[in-house]
C-alpha cells in the first residue's frame, strides 16, 4: 500500500483495505448482534434493517437488550441515540471533505463511523475515499454478519472467548498514537480518556463518549 | 407495528440525521476558523476515550479483565511499529489467551 499521493488513482480500495484487520470482529459482532436481536424478540428483517441503517454496534447492542429485557421503546430509543450523539461533532470534521448535493452528502455521512472515521483521519481533516472505502468494507461486513447471525444463530464461539472485544480498543489505540503530534493533542487525549473512565460508573451509556469530546475545547485558538 | 420496529425506524432515523446533521447544515462552505482548534483535537480526545472505554467498560461499570492485557500487548507491538493488523491480531490473541488460561 502506498501513502503518497497519486494521482488520479483512487484511495476507495486502500480504504476497504485498511478497514480489513477488523473485518473479522465486525462479522463475529454483527452475528451476535443477529443472535442477541432474536433473542430480544426482534423479528430476523428488522435486525437486518437496524444494522443497515443505524450501523452503529454499541448503539443496536444497547437498544435490543434493553428491549430484550423488557425496558420498554422509550428506554431502547433514549439510549440509542446517546450513545450515537458522538456522531455530530464527527459528522461536522468530516463535512468539508464530503462532495456534491445536500441529499449525497447526506448519504455519504452514512458510511462514518468510529472505525472508518479513525482510519481516514489525516493530519488535516479527513480523507473522502478513505472513509468511503473503510465505511462501505465496515458496513457490507456488519450486515452480513447479522445476516448469517439471524438465520444460523451463534455459528462462532462467542466472539469474546476468541479475545475478539479487544481488537476494537487496539484499533483505537494505533490510530490515536499518530494523532499525538503536540502537547496540545496529548492533553485532550488524557483528558478524554479520564473524563470517559470517571463517567462510565456515574452515567447512563453515551455520556462518557461525548463529554470526552468536550476535551477537544483544549484546541481553542490553537491550531 | 411491534416496539421492534418502532425502535428500528426511531433509531435509524435519528442516527441518520445526526450523522448528517454537520455535513448537510454546512454545505460546501469551509469549516468556521473557531471550530477548526477543537475539530483537530476532536480526534485524540475522542479515540482515547473510546480506547478506554472499549477496554475498561462492561454493562456500564468499569471492568477489569483479559482486553486488558490485549491492549497492553497492542501497545508493545504499536510501539515496534507492527502494522495495525499485527496490533489488532496480537491483541485479540492475547486476550483469548488471557480467557483461556484463566
Amino acid at each position: 500500500m502506498t501513502t503518497e499521493p497519486a494521482p488520479k488513482r483512487h484511495r476507495y480500495l486502500d480504504g476497504a483495505r485498511a478497514a480489513a484487520p477488523l473485518t473479522i470482529a465486525v462479522a463475529a459482532f454483527g452475528m451476535s448482534f443477529g443472535v442477541l436481536a432474536r433473542a430480544a424478540g426482534m423479528d430476523r428483517l428488522a435486525a437486518v434493517a437496524m444494522s443497515a441503517t443505524t450501523f452503529a454496534g454499541s448503539a443496536q447492542f444497547a437498544a435490543a437488550s434493553i428491549l430484550g429485557a423488557g425496558g420498554g421503546l422509550a428506554a431502547a430509543v433514549a439510549a440509542a441515540v446517546l450513545l450515537n450523539l458522538r456522531y455530530g461533532p464527527i459528522g461536522l470534521s468530516v463535512a468539508p471533505v464530503l462532495l456534491g448535493s445536500r441529499w449525497r452528502r447526506l448519504a455519504e455521512a452514512q458510511l462514518v463511523v468510529d472505525e472508518s472515521w479513525a482510519i481516514a483521519r489525516r493530519e488535516h481533516g479527513v480523507d473522502r475515499q478513505l472513509l468511503l472505502g473503510a465505511g462501505l468494507a465496515l458496513w457490507g461486513t456488519w450486515v452480513a454478519g447479522t445476516v448469517v447471525g439471524v438465520l444460523a444463530g451463534n455459528l462462532v464461539a462467542d466472539p469474546e472467548q476468541l479475545g475478539l472485544d479487544a481488537a476494537f480498543p487496539a484499533l483505537f489505540l494505533a490510530l490515536v498514537v499518530p494523532q499525538l503530534r503536540t502537547r496540545s493533542h496529548l492533553a485532550a487525549a488524557l483528558v478524554g480518556a479520564g473524563l470517559a473512565v470517571a463517567l462510565v460508573p456515574i452515567t447512563g451509556p453515551g455520556v462518557p463518549v461525548i463529554a470526552a469530546s468536550l476535551a477537544c475545547l483544549i484546541g481553542v485558538r490553537r491550531r | 407495528m411491534n416496539a421492534a420496529w418502532t425502535a428500528v425506524l426511531a433509531i435509524g432515523l435519528a442516527t441518520v440525521l445526526i450523522k448528517g446533521a454537520g455535513p448537510v447544515v454546512l454545505g460546501d462552505r469551509p469549516l468556521p476558523g473557531w471550530l477548526q482548534g477543537p475539530l483537530d483535537h476532536l480526534a485524540p480526545a475522542l479515540l482515547a476515550a473510546l480506547v478506554a472505554t472499549a477496554v475498561l467498560e462492561r454493562e456500564g461499570r468499569l471492568v477489569i479483565d483479559a482486553r486488558l492485557v490485549g491492549l497492553g500487548l497492542a501497545g508493545v507491538a504499536i510501539a515496534l511499529r507492527a502494522p495495525i493488523l499485527v496490533v489488532v491480531v496480537v491483541a485479540a490473541v492475547g486476550a483469548a489467551l488471557t480467557r483461556a488460561l484463566a
